[in-house]
């Protein structure tokens, strides 16, 4: 548990910002200034650092009580035809409180990365998989095949934390670890082993990735290939890089799908999937998909255990009705479909509502500026940071308990869609 | 407010009350003494019904990771079972995989006030509590999964005491907030981790050279010596493999004599006789039962239609992964801890495995001779989704009505089994037993299952009709913890449960060696892995009852 070592300073501190959750962090509170002393990235370091400003919430730019930006919203949601829940970013019960407001307005729920985990979800409800986790990772990866991703870029921790690190549970010599990109190639040296042995890297543009996976998997089935050369990649390489999958005692490949950014993604990391399977006749392999930002996986595993669905699932008819186009909430509001937009961000300021017609509420950071202020905004505490909580990382097993580390005074996500939905 | 429920039959094996006629008091939740001024604030008439305590299903997978991915998998599943919301109830599915809010109104519709996740992995363990917190009405509770863990496997590749090992075990139920253990696969969701595709009871994993019969021998041990009520809750070896009989019988023989639970065995008494080389061990493995009293067992029966498996037994799942239907699965590989794999499946009544897998269950039920010792399951969803218990009572309760749905299955299958002439039919004192207090009394719920006073008032009222699956469907009335939640058939009232644990002591000074663990192995602090019961308290909604332990010591 994230303890308090000395006044002000808090260790084992996890980051609900980094996606993989790392909970090494040694962090100082001084007021109501936080700054990460150990351990922190590019994420963490500005998701705990990013000061508090505005603490007072708006209703069309003039400066109220939470109780009445509130009561506007209710009322904005009562009248409402098509109201949109979007954003959520935010932890566990701030996820309870958003599909509570949910299924009473009728509303249609959306998370702001559902473009990239639907690449995911996608490929589990239509064919499945065999994925593994981060320790299994940590300890036993053999042979780690990265596809179409930079991953250091997104996860600045986990080559440290995950590939790299100094005991393994089964004696293995993690110098003899193979890391090989396949598509894109690293932007910096996370990926370079603590001895220099550097990844090896077969590049290919994101328009080829789909068909160099697939004749991939071909040659692991032990297919025939007639073509020579795919996407400036040498068929025997890839014949090459199957038959070190085929020996590998535990390979894992790993994606972040935010970083396959082309359309109709999932059939490529379907490709990848049914692959691992094809492995696993014969050897082990797994799958291990990254993500998990701003409570991505978090509120996605809430909406499924209390409705059966993911996101992209409105309540229109008074149940759950999933439909992963029709209520995509980018569509939506590109489509004019949508009349009012409550887009939750209380992770990143950056993270703002998509410009659309749609009268929108901000339950955001606060320290959010608009290019043009919404209908109401009502700035919320972070959880781990003004409020306690809990968060899944990426490989959406392991959740993580985050304690409240100073007093703003903000309300938390969960309280204010609480009201709302008590106001109704 | 005093309440009196007045001149039901009542149904108390706990106290051995077999359909006598009696009033109950109850007062704040609880079943009290009658009041020595007689007066009462409330009265329902219950004469001419039958009173039993709330039932209590000892093994359901109602929360946690790969229940989660079920639901996930099978959209088109939930879409025949969508339930709206009303005034009372949120919305959500139902089936096979139902969402927690539906599921625990389902329960409770059902008479059931209790519900037990059987696999609780510890890494994994803040999500079923997550998940239990948002299930309406019933208490929960769960059992921690042992044994194909690398801490634990090290522990025993080192040969360390018998004692490191009950203090692991006691920190990791009091950390993960459990009531019992579990062991699923001992050793092999490991083992297969290591490329190992089967794990006899006296094979050795590859790495550690431990087998599951020194597995279950060490976790059995911790259990008793650290008093925990509930056995060692175990998933045997080879899970729906055709002649895992002998293991079955080999495993209950080897624990020597120590309390040991064996979940869904029906799944565990496939012999290999017949043209189909598939054949009914229920009549040994039940004798075994009848001579074996450290055993208890809960059915895992099988019913006709589409359902999901959900199991930590990742190894055995990959190995049936070409039966799923539709056909999509999963399994994975978790945290140095255990694994899960799910499979959507649909039993069909002309398939002479699936057939015969119904028969077995049957056989199993008539043929074990002490219900304090068998428990009516159907390890939800794996054998079929709950809301067939009062079907599969009337099975039970129904030899006429058992034959005539046997008759029109398979006709090899009817062949391959002597269901037919087992002419037991189970009694509604019976059913009390296997529902109520023996799956309290197994669980270690000591306020549970009974309706003397003391008890907590978890009570269900039927109308006895001659076709017990209506009687079972929609009982009149149901109280949990004294307040009426469901009056005929219908819920009228939403609460949330309590939690059941136990807190076994262990030695703090082991919190040196596994912080150490979790520091150099794993990927999050031992400290962030420790499930507070401020967690379980949560929003106020939650509540922590802490059970008696039995009194434990060396054996």
């Amino acid at each position: 548990m994230t303890e308090k070592v000395e006044e002000g300073v808090w260790q084992d501190v996890p980051s609900p910002f980094c996606g993989i959750a790392s909970d090494d962090l040694t962090v100082s509170v001084k007021g109501q200034k936080v700054s990460v002393l150990e351990n922190g990235d590019a994420y963490t370091a500005s998701g705990f650092e990013t000061p508090v400003t505005d603490k007072a919430p708006r209703v069309n730019g003039k400066v109220v009580t939470l109780a009445v930006a509130v009561e506007h919203t209710a009322r904005l949601i009562h009248n409402s035809k098509q109201t949109v829940i979007s954003g959520l970013a935010t932890d566990l019960n701030g996820a309870r409180a958003a599909m509570a407001l949910a299924d009473k307005s009728r509303a249609t729920i959306d998370h702001m990365n559902s473009v990239e985990s639907f690449k995911n979800t996608l490929v589990l409800q239509d064919t499945g998989w065999m994925n593994t986790t981060l320790s299994e990772v940590k300890n036993r990866v053999d042979m780690l095949l990265i596809v179409g991703s930079d991953i250091e870029a997104g996860f600045p921790r986990f080559f440290e934390r995950i590939i790299w690190p100094e005991d393994t549970l089964f004696g293995q010599d993690i110098e003899s670890r193979d890391v090989i990109y396949l598509g894109k190639g690293p932007s910096g040296r996370a990926s370079t082993s603590p001895e220099g042995k550097k990844a090896e890297v077969m590049l290919c543009d994101d328009a080829d990735l789909p068909e160099v996976l697939s004749i991939l998997r071909a040659l692991v089935a032990g297919r025939a290939i007639n073509a020579v050369d795919i996407g400036g990649i040498a068929v025997t390489d890839l014949a090459r890089l199957a038959a070190r999958l085929k020996a590998a005692k535990y390979s894992v490949v790993t994606w972040a799908a935010s970083m396959l950014d082309f359309d109709h993604a999932e059939v490529s990391v379907q490709m990848v999937c049914e692959m691992v399977k094809d492995l696993n006749t014969k050897t082990r392999s797994s799958g291990l998909p990254l993500g998990g930002k701003d409570g991505e996986v978090t509120v996605n595993q809430v909406a499924v255990w209390q409705s059966g669905y993911p996101m992209r699932t409105n309540f229109n008819r008074g149940y759950p009705d999933y439909d992963p186009y029709l209520s995509d909430s980018l569509r939506m509001l590109k489509d004019d479909e949508v009349d009012t937009l409550l887009w939750v961000s209380s992770f990143d300021i950056e993270r703002k509502a998509p410009a659309s017609k749609a009268v929108t509420v901000v339950i955001g950071r606060s320290g959010m500026s608009f290019d043009s202020e919404p209908a109401v905004f009502i700035p919320v505490g972070i959880p781990g940071i003004d409020h306690s909580g809990r968060a899944f990382r990426s490989d959406g097993v392991v959740s993580l308990p985050l304690k409240q580390l100073r007093n703003s005074g903000l309300p938390s996500t969960f309280d204010v869609l609480s009201a709302i939905e008590k106001a109704l | 407010m005093l309440m009196k429920l007045t001149g039901g039959r009542v149904y108390d094996p706990a106290h051995g009350i077999n359909g006598i006629v009696r009033d109950i008091y109850v007062d704040d939740g609880w079943i009290v003494e009658p009041p020595t001024d007689g007066k009462v604030l409330q009265e329902v008439d219950l004469r001419g019904k039958v009173v039993m305590a709330g039932a209590i299903d000892m093994h359901t997978h109602i929360g946690g990771g790969k229940v989660n991915i079920a639901r996930t998998m099978l959209p088109e599943d939930h879409a025949a079972d969508v339930v709206a919301r009303t005034e009372l109830m949120r919305s959500g599915c139902g089936h096979a995989a139902p969402s927690t809010l539906t599921a625990g109104y389902r329960y409770a519709e059902m008479g059931y006030t209790a519900g037990f996740e059987p696999a609780i992995l510890p890494s994994n363990a803040r999500q079923a509590h997550m998940e239990m917190h948002d299930t309406p009405i019933i208490d929960k509770g769960g059992y921690v999964m042992l044994g194909s863990d690398d801490y634990l496997l090290r522990m025993m590749a080192a040969n360390n005491d018998q004692e490191s090992i009950n203090n692991y075990v006691a920190w990791t139920i009091t950390h993960s907030q459990a009531i019992g253990v579990k062991v699923v696969n001992p050793g092999g969701i490991n083992a297969f981790k290591f490329n190992q595709r089967k794990l006899d009871l006296d094979e050795k994993n590859s790495f550690y050279g431990v087998t599951p019969r020194e597995i279950l021998l060490r976790l059995a041990r911790a259990v008793k010596e650290l008093g925990i009520p509930h056995p060692l809750h175990v998933h045997g070896c080879n899970l729906g493999v055709p002649g895992n009989m002998d293991t079955t019988l080999d495993t209950m023989d080897g624990i020597g004599g120590l309390p040991m639970h064996m979940t869904h065995i029906q799944f565990h008494s496939y012999g290999t006789e017949g043209d189909y080389k598939f054949s009914s061990g229920a009549a040994e493995i039940a004798e075994a039962i009848n001579r074996h009293k450290n055993i208890t067992v809960d059915v895992g029966q099988i019913l006709f239609g589409q359902t999901v498996t959900a199991s930590g037994d990742s190894m055995h799942q990959h190995a049936g992964h070409a039966h799923a239907h539709p056909n999509k699965w999963v399994t994975m590989d978790i945290e140095c801890d255990a694994g899960c794999g799910v499979l959507p499946f649909k039993y069909k009544d002309q398939s002479f495995v699936n057939a015969l897998q119904w028969m077995i269950g049957l056989e199993t039920f008539l043929l074990v001779e002490d219900p304090w010792r068998i428990f009516l399951t159907t390890d939800h969803p794996n054998g079929a989704p709950f809301t067939s218990y009062p079907h599969l009572i009337r099975l039970l309760m129904d030899k006429t009505f058992r034959n005539e749905v046997l008759s029109r299955l398979h006709p090899e299958a009817q062949k391959a089994s002597r269901l037919a002439s087992i002419d037991r039919e189970y009694s509604l004192y019976e059913i009390a037993i296997m529902t109520r207090a023996g799956a309290a009394k197994l669980v270690g719920l000591a306020d549970r299952g009974h309706l003397g006073v003391g008890g907590a008032a978890d009570i269900t009222v039927y109308t006895d009709h001659a076709d017990r699956e209506k009687m079972f469907s929609k009982p009149d009335y149901v109280f949990k913890d004294g307040r009426m939640v469901v009056k005929d058939g219908d819920l009228i009232d939403v609460t949330w449960g309590t939690t059941h644990v136990v807190k076994p002591e262990y030695d703090k000074s082991i919190e040196t060696s596994l912080k150490g663990y979790f520091d150099k192995y794993l990927t999050m602090k031992m400290g962030n892995f420790k499930i507070s019961d401020d967690e379980i308290v949560d929003d106020g909604r939650g509540s922590l009852t802490i059970q008696p332990l039995h009194k434990g010591g060396p054996v």
